[in-house]
């Protein structure tokens, strides 16, 4: 972990701890921006993200687009070469300690769905051998059983047997995230990141796919990291929320205490905005001004104080830490520091 | 599928009958006349006829008396009924000659075609799979060499070196002083010993093109999200990239492979030329520049026929490689 320390100075380590399938902690990747053969900067894709993850609990992770959601779950899978400082251990183990051979057999523990079904299914294979395919080479299940065992996987994603031999482009946007769900599934595993998984869907087929996660999450005690920028769904989902900022987590707790009281005043932005389907409420929505800032060159002190209608002086120097307001609820705001005593336990996190 | 074929190979017959008469129009309207030039040649010698009758006997001899209408539809006639009538300039009917010249023209071709691709195809997903490192500089590099040196350069160069300077091949020729004098098998590989230069300038100089092509396509592929699918199931890197990602790049090679098919019955004019070898595009060349007008017919025709049926080939071979594609 020498790399980590070079680059954040206040960084400690995280012991494993059993309760969780994953611990993040103080993630960092960033981007290298090449001009020609001269790195001239980076893009800090994330950031800095901590938080940890129960079995058979759903997280969701939400956010403008661009704040690093899709980063973060493609960098806890180790699908990046590398990460730029900060830890994942899942199972208690640094998933970029393993050797490559280690990581392949570690792959049929964690999964993704990914955004697109259009284009994260290779055109040319028969769907059984794009949900087999793995199956086979990981050696799941002995070979006799192997015809059955996809058909069953296949059953339980609401797909017929029949498909099996019918390609990609042949099915609709629905199915196709069936199958990309079949195919995560096939291989038996305890997590699964669920890169928005709906959103390239029409709104009827969300809720089939969603209640079809959920179904799956109960029978087999998945573990989900569900990224979304949906909050509506993110609430019908997840048991914890994190909501994420130019690569951080502002804030980060159980779905009920978030939504309940939201503290970070992104937070409260990006709630406000949720529509409520009923014209006689009034809503009250606050709108940001400006843009999302460029994340190769994040503003100083709080990233958010672009932004932010409670910009304090120090919020533009200093940058806040991560607090527990209410067990289990945290926030890195420095609005959230007169509490003093009760912030200070936080730091111990 | 059967029905597409058929509908194929008519419009097939349309394009070629188009085809065939503006290569006749343009033989026709080619301000280099066999007829003028053998006219010429019979009216200098002593005591002949003068120029003007010789000109008209021989039009008349040759059918060029009549106008390009309907001289086209004399030559489709015999074209059709599998006439291809004697060549001008060779004095021998036009299927024998073609006979002679293109099969060595074709092993030619079909030798540095598959050398092309056994190179080619390799560095170029090597290349891809390795974007940016010292490898995909060099292999591109190698490329481009390929690709910016002319035939003749590049020939003339092998020569210098592995002519002149080693001593290893003759200069120019297929045949060595001794051949007639050789056994059966020492004659094929006298042959075959006078064929590596040539063919090592073709391979040569047409590597870049495909290898450019392969690491273009390759590394769109790779770039793609099934292929971070696959990674994400814990596939190896070498089943990755071969059997999903080399698989995808397959479809875009097929139309070429398709489109090469009249390339290896044309002959290579600059490079036959250049090491003296008696093949067809050496034979058309000089047909061409002399006005034979039924040799230059025949070839321009066959190499339309080839093409529009490469075409063909490489639509029904689309079908097969890609699932999406259904013909119907």
């Amino acid at each position: 972990m020498a790399k980590a320390k070079q680059i954040d100075a206040s960084f400690t380590p995280v012991t494993p701890d059993e309760q969780y399938i994953l611990q993040v902690n103080a993630l960092k990747k960033y981007f290298p921006i090449k001009d020609g053969m001269r790195v001239v900067g980076q893009v800090k894709a994330v950031d800095g993200v901590t938080f940890n993850l129960k079995r058979g609990s759903t997280m969701g992770l939400v956010g403008e687009s661009g704040c690093g959601k899709t980063t973060t779950g493609r960098t806890i899978l180790r699908l990046y070469d590398d990460k730029t400082a900060g830890q994942v251990l899942f199972n208690g183990k640094e998933v970029y300690d393993l050797s490559q051979k280690e990581l392949r057999a570690l792959r049929t523990k964690m999964q993704i769905i990914f955004q697109d079904p259009f284009s994260s299914l290779s055109p040319r294979m028969p769907v059984g051998e794009i949900i087999g395919e793995a199956v086979r080479e990981h050696k799941l299940v002995p070979k006799a059983e192997f015809n059955d065992y996809i058909d069953q996987v296949m059953d339980n994603c609401g797909l017929q047997p029949f498909h099996r031999q019918r390609y990609p482009h042949e099915f609709s946007g629905g199915q196709r995230q069936r199958i990309c769900i079949a195919r995560a599934l096939a291989l038996n595993p305890e997590f699964i990141v669920c890169d928005e998984p709906v959103s390239a869907l029409d709104v009827s087929i969300q809720a089939q796919i969603i209640n079809l996660l959920k179904e799956l999450q109960e029978k087999y005690e998945l573990t989900y990291l569900f990224i979304s920028h949906d909050l509506s769904v993110v609430e019908h989902i997840s048991d914890a929320v994190g909501v994420m900022y130019l690569g951080s987590l502002v804030e980060y707790g159980s779905t009920e205490d978030i939504f309940r009281n939201p503290l970070h005043p992104y937070t409260k932005a990006l709630f406000s905005a949720i529509p409520i389907p009923d014209p006689t409420i009034k809503m009250n929505r606050i709108v940001l001004e400006g843009s999302i800032p460029s994340p190769a060159n994040p503003p100083k002190g709080c990233k958010f104080h672009t932004r932010c209608k409670y910009c304090m002086e120090r919020c533009k120097q200093e940058t806040p830490v991560q607090r527990e307001i209410e067990p289990g609820h945290y926030v890195v705001c420095h609005l959230y520091d007169e509490e003093g005593a009760a912030g200070e336990t936080a730091e111990n996190v | 599928m059967r029905k597409f074929i058929l509908k194929r190979l008519a419009l097939s017959v349309l394009i070629l009958f188009c085809v065939t008469f503006i290569i006749y129009l343009l033989m026709r309207c080619l301000p280099a006349s066999f007829v003028e030039s053998r006219a010429m040649q019979l009216a200098v010698a002593p005591g002949a006829k003068p120029y003007e009758e010789w000109l008209a006997q021989l039009n008349a001899m040759y059918g060029l008396d009549k106008n390009i209408i309907l001289g086209y539809l004399g030559w489709l006639k015999d074209f059709c009924t599998g006439n291809f009538g004697d060549s001008w300039k060779y004095t021998v009917p036009v299927i024998e000659k073609f006979n002679d010249t293109v099969w060595l023209s074709f092993i030619m071709g079909a030798i540095s075609f598959f050398f092309e691709i056994i190179i080619a195809v390799p560095l170029g997903v090597i290349a891809a799979t390795k974007q940016y490192s010292r490898t995909d500089y060099a292999i591109s590099t190698f490329a481009l060499i390929g690709i910016s040196l002319p035939s003749f350069f590049f020939a003339t160069l092998l020569k210098l070196f592995f002519s002149v300077k080693l001593g290893w091949f003759d200069l120019v020729g297929l045949v060595s002083r001794n051949y007639t004098q050789l056994t059966p098998f020492g004659q094929f590989m006298d042959k075959a010993h006078h064929l590596v230069l040539p063919i090592l300038t073709l391979t040569i100089v047409s590597i870049g093109s495909l290898m450019r092509y392969v690491r273009t396509n390759m590394l769109e592929v790779l770039n793609a999200d099934y292929i971070r699918t696959a990674r994400a199931k814990g596939l190896s890197e070498r089943k990755v990239i071969y059997h999903h990602a080399f698989r995808n790049t397959m479809i875009p090679l097929v139309t070429i492979i398709g489109g090469s098919l009249p390339g290896l019955f044309s002959g290579a004019l600059i490079t036959e030329q250049l090491f003296g070898i008696p093949g067809i595009g050496y034979a058309s060349f000089y047909a061409m520049v002399i006005g034979d007008i039924p040799f230059s017919m025949f070839y321009m025709t066959f190499l339309a026929v080839l093409t529009l049926l490469g075409n063909l080939l490489a639509d029904i071979l689309y079908a097969v490689v890609d699932p999406r594609v259904r013909i119907a």
